[in-house]
């Protein structure tokens, strides 16, 4: 089947991506466009002109078309149809034949007869070409105007804003703005709210003339008026291309638009119309999703299958120069049963209607200026006639305090509830993709395309996400995996209360199955939170993380990397030279880490409790930069050698790394201690970080590095050394007890409901009344730290476990093999 | 060692050199095998130490567990989970991962190989 589609406009393009999805076999598609450029989004035209290019607009690449095998041909408008023969021919001279004809034409600006239109400095606002020409004109323009008081002419007021002529005249011929939308009232207020920022409007305004020479210079009205003007736009409505299917004899209305039936059939068999160019039951329906609907349905009409168009919704929501307007159902709907309930906030500018049906059960329609925030609700709750709460009025008032939340929000629609109506995407299809792993909105747009037409929507949709995502969080988020029914934090108190001191003994006394490798390392993380014993003791080794149960980290290759503790990053000479000499004596690779120490890489497991007994004789104890545990403070060199200092940076940053090391979290925790205000040591890109003042030292927490920085945020200022421990034992146990596992503190601040200002009352002015007995958890954690590394030297049962071949114990895995860099070794690449 | 077809229960070490639910690594000639107690089940497992992912010598290194009934492994180098009873891996791309059997007796532990592997 050969389809020929005239027009390759919004309308245009959509039928084609629709029938594309379709997948259809055998169909051989070509599309005319009259525009050099493929199909592009005019409903966001105006956005070209606030820096969007015409690329940005495009619906789709010209390379999409050849990928779909769609000959397209751009630029080249159809010059004559012959229905008998089933021809086209452009005007570059292809001629095609069809088995079916599309017209998707749309329309074009209606310019009214007023003399003078033709004059250099007059405009219409259609396409990207006239937002071009009107570009250039701009900047000589100093007073504008536009014939139009509509959607469109306020959409090109805007432009004439947006392009520097902000002493602009609106020209309406009506008695008021916008009359086929909002009533009087609504007009009142907008126009109020339009010349507040510095528009002219004249309404019930007539132009006789346009004067000038070649140039335009003035305009004249009905009563004699005049107004200079150099530059102008019309904008007064829209006119259905349909000259084209006239001359063939198709049917068209008597003041313009190709007939079409429900199935989208024009007067001949074989040709379709879309869009704005066709006119059903009496009306040119001048929006996209009407359009898109239409697409769908010519589709179907052409694939055999059965769909109707019956008409569209013509609500519609929009922001004109910065000011919400929207209109929904029936906005003038007044017959005597009607209730009408209408909220005017002159001094706000915020104009509300909502049209009630007289047994004040479901709501009619309405119109919202000034504050728009309710459109979706309202349009949805308007189309699928949900009952309306006992006082109606707190639909479009809110919630006034007190407990309900008034009218119902997205989760009382039904799942049949459209809510992108561009492209018929339901609140069950959305729901349906949010379980199956579409997360977030922009996942939504890709696979539902829902928000990617008019883009009302979008805020209901991200809603919808957010709702849905919390429904089954509940039940899949934070439960820890097969084996445990509980979120983490549930399960802490349980080890707590019952005591429990091995993982075998929390699985037998609280799970199910024989667990994996999500839930053991996080129970055998809990344990060690909570009592601080040797984590390879008791059996646990073998829940522990690879790094954990071999206190180092696994490397490419399967050797591991050694960090000693330095901290605050302050070494000796001699310390370092012993960092040297393990290093030589065993091969390793040495670099400095980002945290102020020495990572040493390339240690067989066999080595490692030899290497570490070396360091332990130096001084050294474990860096738990395996763990999910402290890892450094950093620090800057402070008073004591820096003129800036204020305080001894230093010091504080090992006073500190030594309290808190050792101590297992749901992630790995940074901290930081500045001198003075210059910030050397980051701290606010820390979990925790201390930065000097005059007066003592401010307190940041929750700041964080990685793939998503984010600066740590002030808790408390101008605090003690002592106090400043106190509060990061209050915060640090805090955090331990009720984060998610392996979350950073600053995602867990991100979703701890209050954010920064809960977590102050909390730490600071204790609102919970837990600071006592968040500090007495710390302190017993702090007084049971012993250095891992030591007692696994120590224990022979321990010492034996780092072995590659349990049968051949003195043998290093032969697999191992480095390649040499910069005078080094280093791991050798995957395969 | 007791000859059975051409196939050998090869000795590779004792229960008690094996960590409760946890793995080693037994050296077979020029090959590594991973040998499993899974003490909470009272079975034993033995699979290929090479996990074929990324080509790594560390299945004995990783966490078992098990997924429903299955009983299973996790790499330690990207948490690649395969089946210890039929090797096959349970999330998703990787090609499967060999299996033998596994024999304890006087707390002895044997593995079931080819007589020409050992």
């Amino acid at each position: 089947m050969k389809i020929i589609i005239i027009g390759n406009g919004m309308v245009g393009y959509k039928f084609c991506e629709k029938l594309m999805a379709k997948n259809p076999q055998g169909i051989e598609l070509i599309v005319f466009g009259e525009e050099i450029r493929p199909a592009y989004d005019r409903v966001h035209l105006s956005e070209f002109f606030s820096g969007k290019s015409a690329q940005d607009l495009e619906m789709a690449p010209a390379t999409w078309y050849e990928e779909h095998g769609i000959k397209l041909y751009t630029g080249d408008p159809i010059m004559h149809l012959d229905c008998e023969n089933k021809t086209v021919s452009s005007h570059a001279g292809i001629t095609e034949s069809y088995d079916y004809l599309v017209f998707a034409t749309g329309s074009s600006a209606f310019v009214p007869p007023i003399p003078g239109v033709e004059k250099d400095g007059v405009f219409i606002y259609r396409t990207i070409e006239d937002l071009e020409m009107m570009r250039d004109w701009a900047p000589k323009a100093k007073k504008g105007a536009v014939i139009g008081g509509g959607l469109l002419g306020l959409e090109a007021a805007k432009a004439m804003i947006d392009l520097g002529v902000t002493d602009t005249h609106v020209i309406e011929f009506a008695p008021r703005l916008m009359p086929r939308q909002i009533d009087e009232a609504g007009s009142t207020l907008l126009q109020a709210k339009l010349e507040s920022i510095g528009l002219h409007i004249l309404t019930s305004t007539n132009t006789l003339e346009i004067t000038g020479s070649d140039k335009i210079s003035g305009m004249r009205f009905q009563n004699d008026q005049v107004l200079d003007v150099d530059m102008l736009v019309i904008s007064a409505g829209i006119k259905p291309r349909d000259e084209l299917a006239k001359n063939a004899g198709l049917a068209t209305g008597p003041r313009g638009g190709i007939l079409v039936d429900s199935h989208m059939l024009t007067s001949d068999p074989h040709i379709l119309a879309i869009g704005e160019c066709a006119l059903y039951e009496g009306m040119i329906y001048g929006l996209v999703a009407p359009g898109y609907e239409m697409a769908e349905v010519a589709i179907a009409t052409l694939l055999g299958a059965d769909k109707q168009f019956t008409g569209f919704d013509m609500s519609t929501k929009l922001k004109l120069i910065g000011i919400d307007v929207a209109s929904f159902g029936d906005p003038f709907a007044s017959d005597g049963e009607v209730r009408s309930i209408v909220l005017e906030d002159r001094n706000k500018g915020i104009y509300k209607r909502v049209n009630i049906s007289a047994d004040g059960k479901t709501l009619l329609g309405g119109i919202l200026i000034g504050d728009a925030e309710q459109y979706n609700m309202l349009l949805q709750t308007c189309k699928n006639q949900v009952i309306l709460p006992p006082n109606p009025e707190d639909i479009i008032l809110g919630s006034r305090g007190g407990e309900s939340e008034g009218g119902a929000g997205v989760l009382s629609l039904p799942d049949d509830a459209m809510i992108c109506s561009c492209e018929a995407v339901s609140k069950g299809d959305i729901c349906s993709h949010v379980l199956h792993g579409a997360e977030n909105i922009e996942a939504i747009k890709k696979c539902t395309k829902a928000g990617t037409g008019c883009g009302g929507c979008v805020p209901m949709v991200k809603d919808i996400v957010n709702h849905t995502l919390k429904s089954q969080g509940i039940y899949v988020r934070n439960v820890i995996c097969e084996h445990f029914d509980y979120s983490r934090q549930e399960l802490l108190d349980l080890v707590h209360l019952h005591n429990l001191r091995s993982y075998d003994e929390v699985l037998s006394a609280h799970g199910h199955g024989d667990g994996c490798e999500v839930c053991k390392p996080l129970v055998a993380s809990l344990i060690a939170s909570l009592w601080n014993e040797m984590i390879l003791d008791k059996g646990n080794d073998t829940a522990q993380d690879s790094n954990d149960r071999f206190l180092a980290n696994i490397q490419k290759g399967g050797t591991y990397s050694v960090v000693p503790r330095i901290p605050g990053g302050e070494i000796t000479p001699d310390k370092l030279i012993v960092i040297g000499e393990v290093a030589k004596e065993y091969n390793l690779y040495t670099k400095i880490t980002g945290g102020q120490r020495i990572d040493l890489f390339g240690a067989h497991l066999t080595d490692l409790p030899a290497i570490w007994e070396k360091l332990i004789e130096a001084g050294f104890e474990s860096g738990h930069a395996y763990g999910k545990a402290l890892r450094t403070v950093k620090s800057c060199v402070g008073s004591t050698w820096c003129r800036f200092g204020l305080h001894d940076s230093v010091s504080f940053a090992i006073q500190i790394e030594e309290r808190y090391r050792g101590i297992r979290a749901p992630h790995k925790i940074k901290g930081g201690v500045s001198g003075c205000i210059r910030e050397c040591a980051e701290a606010q890109s820390k979990d925790f970080g201390i930065i000097a003042t005059e007066k003592g030292w401010n307190l940041h927490v929750c700041g964080n590095g990685g793939s998503k920085p984010q600066h740590a945020l002030l808790l408390a200022s101008d605090i003690d050394s002592e106090t400043c421990i106190r509060y990061i034992d209050r915060f640090l146990m805090f955090y331990i007890k009720t984060a998610d596992p392996l979350t950073r503190t600053a995602t867990w601040l991100n979703k701890l409901e209050g954010g920064i200002d809960y977590l102050r009352n909390v730490v600071v002015n204790d609102s919970l009344g837990l600071a006592e007995e968040l500090e007495s958890e710390m302190q017993k954690l702090v007084d049971n730290y012993v250095c891992e590394w030591k007692a696994a030297v120590e224990n022979p049962e321990f010492r034996k476990r780092f072995s590659h071949f349990v049968n051949a114990p003195e043998e290093k895995d032969p697999t191992v093999d480095f390649e040499v860099l910069r005078d080094q070794k280093k791991a050798k690449a995957w395969s | 060692m007791v000859e059975t077809m051409n196939k050998t229960w090869f000795l590779a070490c004792q229960v008690q050199d094996v960590p409760e639910n946890g793995g080693v690594c037994v050296k077979v000639k020029d090959q590594q095998i991973a040998l499993f107690h899974f003490a909470r089940r009272g079975e034993w497992y033995a699979t290929q130490n090479e996990c074929p992912h990324r080509q790594q010598m560390a299945l004995s290194r990783g966490m078992i567990g098990s997924q429903g009934e299955e009983p299973k492994v996790a790499c330690p180098f990207h948490k690649k989970t395969f089946s210890l009873k039929t090797g096959a891996c349970l999330s998703g791309d990787v090609e499967a991962i060999k299996t033998y059997s596994v024999m304890v007796k006087d707390e002895s532990v044997y593995i079931f190989l080819d007589s020409d592997e050992v």
